[in-house]
């Protein structure tokens, strides 16, 4: 088992009181596994891969572990979170576009960077320009700036620096929200490659686009206002989802080849709670057609078949 | 590069050639006639001498001749050195006159900009580290830069210069020196120096230390310090990457203060009776000697100008971004 994680709880302090962002997230992550973490805006998916790796000034630790190959995360403890990031776990952040210094030359920047991680980037050249020609780059953009390079060759500059040290756990937050289709799937598919090779262990993918996770990865977990209603293979959660969030959020996305006459697509009336009171019980019960009185308890996430997790009481 | 050098080149030139004739233009169709004035003062009592007086005034400052001569006349001779004659030390060359001045104000000038740029820079960063420091150097930071140059110019001369009777407040060097190279002349060069050189170098301190601050903590908020931050980068890396950055609208910043920072310094040296070209303009207007005034002024602008352009060049080769515009860039 590559990451465990255990009740997780992270709440983002503000001025009228906490956001409960994450409130007890529990799920596994195998060797080898790609998890596509899926859900609305605001549903907490990157306040998740930001848990894993680095807290922001905001984020306020309440409660649960997380586990990396059998070593205790200290998530709270920034001191002791600095030996574990980009060597154990590393970040290709939402803002890949930006995530380059604009006043250093690409490859002086990954030096500074390697020097400061204790590594000597004499070693790790070699290595760096074979991973360039893999994702596709020439290996002269480590001599080139940032402003030189298009969004998408951005993209993959970081993707290759962020995975240069072989972690263990790799997050990668909507990595291909600004990327154009053609360039979505190079992407993705490099990533995949990534993992084929061991450059990454495993790899949590957030995004909301769920056509282009179930291409890619393994099992998707998807996230409603802080909890997790469904994981499963891939597959399952596009065919055939249990929890009636998971089955509207499929339905809601059009299908190649569909025409209107077919029908409308629909949305999932309502709007997610506010998560600075959020309702007790299940979060999803106000908009759910199945919605019945035990609802106002919090189902569990159990596993209803193997490799299946639900949380809801009609599934359970 | 260099095309982008040259059409720089034709902006400054464009601006020079204007800011020239504007320079031409304001004595001559300022209300008031300075040879009359001039003559006024020497109160003539005979009607014809005066006439003749008149004349032979108009004729020396090339006065009689029609308003396109003159000022044709006037590119042919800056182009030659010659700025005309002075009225208030005729007959003593406009130039000689500037030319003794300008040492005197770059030597404040340059090492006060430089200095407080540089310290200044250096005191913002190290603010934007911590609160304790940030809420005691911004306070400080504001009432620096809100102080006028000469009210701190008279506070340092008494506080300094009176009260403690350390430093001399007037002048450029001890009237009892003649101008030489011996180390007496030189420390009472330097003596002389110290009170206007403070009193600008402190004001402009605080703006740059504001500035410099706040820019810092603009970049340690920016997408790629965050990335090294989660990728477990040092702060010092960080901080470098930061510092660099937060650099380079500073330098913009320059470039657009330097007029102020140069008003400044004439205001500072009338206040200390320094030399340089601030005291001179004064003189020239209590004098009403166009002349000169025309000539410092021309300097003022020139040296603007060519200060500019260097920080142009200079922004050019520490910040890529303008470089790959100028190139073209693969998109």
């Amino acid at each position: 088992m590559t990451l465990r994680v255990n009740d997780l709880k992270v709440y983002y302090q503000t001025l009228r009181g906490d956001v409960h962002a994450l409130d007890g997230v529990t799920f596994d992550l195998a060797d080898g596994e790609i998890m596509g973490l899926a859900g609305e805006s605001g549903c907490g998916k990157t306040t998740l891969g930001k848990s894993l790796i680095r807290l922001d000034s905001r984020m306020r630790h309440i409660g649960g572990t997380i586990e990396l190959d059998g070593k205790d995360v200290p998530i709270a403890d920034e001191k002791a979170m600095v030996p574990l990031r980009y060597h154990e776990i590393s970040l290709i952040p939402q803002y890949a576009m930006s995530a380059l210094n604009p006043t250093r030359k690409i490859g002086r920047m990954i030096n500074d960077l390697l020097r400061a991680r204790g590594v000597r980037p004499a070693d790790i050249a070699d290595e760096l320009k074979r991973r360039l020609e893999l994702v596709g780059l020439d290996t002269d953009v480590l001599d080139r700036f940032p402003i030189e390079l298009s969004g998408g060759m951005k993209q993959r500059v970081v993707m290759v620096m962020s995975t240069l040290l072989n972690p263990s756990l790799l997050i990668a937050d909507e990595v291909t929200s600004a990327l154009d289709v053609s360039t979505q799937r190079a992407v993705a598919e490099s990533l995949v490659e990534f993992r084929d090779r061991e450059y990454i262990k495993s790899m949590v993918f957030v995004t909301h686009d769920i056509s282009l996770v179930y291409q890619m990865a393994d099992t998707i977990m998807v996230m409603y206002a802080g909890h997790i209603v469904e994981k499963a293979s891939a597959s399952t959660i596009v065919n055939a989802p249990r929890h009636p969030y998971t089955q509207m959020l499929i339905s809601a996305l059009p299908e190649v080849g569909s025409t209107t006459e077919q029908g409308r697509l629909e949305g999932i009336p309502g709007t997610p709670p506010g998560l600075l009171n959020p309702p007790t019980g299940c979060r999803f019960k106000d908009r759910c057609p199945l919605a019945f009185a035990k609802c106002a308890e919090r189902p569990p996430l159990v596993e209803i078949e193997p490799g299946h997790w639900a949380a809801c009481w009609k599934t359970g | 590069m260099w095309r982008y050098i040259g059409r720089k080149l034709f902006v400054y030139l464009l601006t020079f050639v204007i800011a020239v004739t504007i320079n031409w233009m304001i004595p001559r169709f300022m209300p008031g006639d300075p040879v009359r004035s001039m003559l006024s003062r020497a109160s003539v009592g005979n009607p014809e001498a005066l006439q003749r007086m008149n004349e032979y005034y108009t004729g020396v400052f090339g006065l009689d001749t029609p308003l396109h001569e003159q000022y044709l006349s006037f590119w042919a001779n800056l182009f030659r050195g010659d700025l005309g004659v002075s009225v208030m030390l005729y007959p003593q060359p406009v130039l000689d006159i500037i030319l003794r001045a300008v040492p005197f104000t770059l030597g404040l000038l340059l090492p006060s900009i430089i200095l407080s740029w540089i310290v200044g820079n250096r005191i913002g960063a190290f603010a934007a580290r911590k609160k304790l420091l940030d809420n005691t150097i911004l306070p400080v930071g504001y009432i620096l830069t809100a102080m006028p140059y000469m009210w701190l110019a008279l506070l340092l001369a008494w506080s300094l210069g009176i009260v403690a009777g350390v430093l001399p407040t007037a002048g450029g060097y001890s009237p009892s020196l003649r101008v030489e190279f011996s180390w007496l002349f030189i420390s009472s060069l330097l003596t002389h120096w110290v009170l206007p050189f403070l009193s600008m170098f402190v004001v402009a301190l605080g703006g740059w230390a504001i500035g410099m601050r706040n820019m810092i903590i603009y970049e340690l908020e920016a997408d790629y310090s965050n990335y090294l931050q989660a990728l477990g980068a040092p702060t010092r890396l960080i901080r470098r990457y930061a510092f660099r950055n937060a650099m380079l609208p500073q330098i913009t910043g320059l470039a657009v203060q330097l007029g102020t920072v140069l008003s400044g310094a004439l205001l500072t040296e009338i206040v200390f009776n320094y030399p340089g070209l601030g005291t001179l303009i004064l003189q020239a207007l209590n004098n009403r000697d166009f002349f000169v005034l025309q000539g410092t002024f021309l300097f003022v602008v020139v040296g603007v100008l060519i200060a500019n352009f260097i920080i142009d060049i200079v922004y050019v080769l520490v910040d890529p971004r303008t470089r790959v515009q100028m190139t073209g860039g693969a998109a």
